[in-house]
């Protein structure tokens, strides 16, 4: 798989790192991580850089990550681009809300790199 | 006898609270830093600076968790989640531990159907210093567990009430 892109969204800069750790120990190639610490900063990241994934956390101020994924569907940011969420929430109704918001994949905390693994490599292989 | 209690009409074990949250703390642990943590029959108490890490619960029952930890502990639990050894109680060690009270709530509901859908969390609000209390309303339900993780221990409090 060649280099991948991947925006991380979450409040915690100690999760952003775990998260970007899990990925690499997925056999993910990073050939760049943007990181931001809220939806909002998310979407400025879109507007500036084209990504390959995105992974963001729900439970989050200044717009969740729900909002935020509603946001990337509205305004066609990130068109095609795999979102997964990584989060606390584990309620089949968060589940289901955030699918349908958009989003491709869900990985409750705490998550071990074969999970990560399982869920995020089958979104980047090309059908 | 077992106490079920129901929320919208829907049972929720109280009984089982201790024992879910035995389990979600040592699945928070062994998970995101590789060691095991098993309760301890007393109440840790932390001597000179403390961290403590509060998450708000709402919805289906509402009140808070509590994370309580020793500055050491705290430094070693950072340690364990990130590969590097903190020399003292700064930024990376305050997140830290306020991700480990936000994944052992999450984890903590997620073990009670009602609870994994209708109870929502805060995100997490640190605490530190040699000299303070946390104050939090009266409520009728009470969990007070110790744990254990290598030689350290660290206090989870539950406080909530649930929605009638």
């Amino acid at each position: 798989m060649s280099g991948t892109t991947v925006l991380i969204v979450d409040d915690s800069s100690v999760m952003r790192k775990i998260v970007e750790r899990a990925l690499r120990q997925a056999g993910l190639n990073l050939t760049k991580v943007l990181e931001a610490g809220s939806g909002r900063e998310g979407l400025d990241a879109l507007e500036r850089e084209r990504v390959d994934l995105i992974v963001s956390d729900i439970n989050m101020p200044n717009m969740d990550g729900l909002e935020f994924l509603r946001q990337i569907q509205s305004r066609s940011l990130a068109q095609g681009v795999p979102v997964v969420m990584i989060t606390t929430e584990s309620g089949e109704e968060h589940v289901r809300e955030a699918l349908a918001a958009g989003a491709q994949g869900y990985i409750r905390k705490p998550f071990t790199p074969d999970q990560v693994r399982e869920r995020v490599l089958p979104l980047l292989v090309p059908a | 006898m077992s106490q079920v209690t129901t929320v919208a009409g829907r049972p929720v074990a109280v009984e089982r609270f201790e024992e879910h949250l035995d389990r979600a703390t040592n699945e928070v642990f062994s998970t995101m830093m590789g060691v095991g943590c098993e309760p301890v029959p007393e109440e840790a108490r932390a001597e000179g600076e403390s961290l403590s890490a509060v998450i708000g619960l709402a919805g289906a029952l509402s009140g808070s968790l509590v994370l309580h930890t020793s500055s050491k502990a705290a430094m070693r639990m950072a340690e364990k989640m990130m590969g590097i050894a903190p020399e003292e109680v700064d930024e990376m060690v305050r997140d830290a531990i306020g991700e480990v009270c936000n994944m052992i709530a999450g984890a903590w509901k997620g073990f009670e159907p009602v609870l994994a859908s209708g109870c929502l969390l805060s995100t997490p609000t640190v605490v530190s210093g040699t000299s303070y209390e946390l104050f939090s309303q009266k409520a009728p339900l009470r969990v007070v567990r110790g744990y254990r993780f290598e030689d350290l221990t660290f206090a989870v409090t539950i406080t909530c009430e649930l929605e009638a």
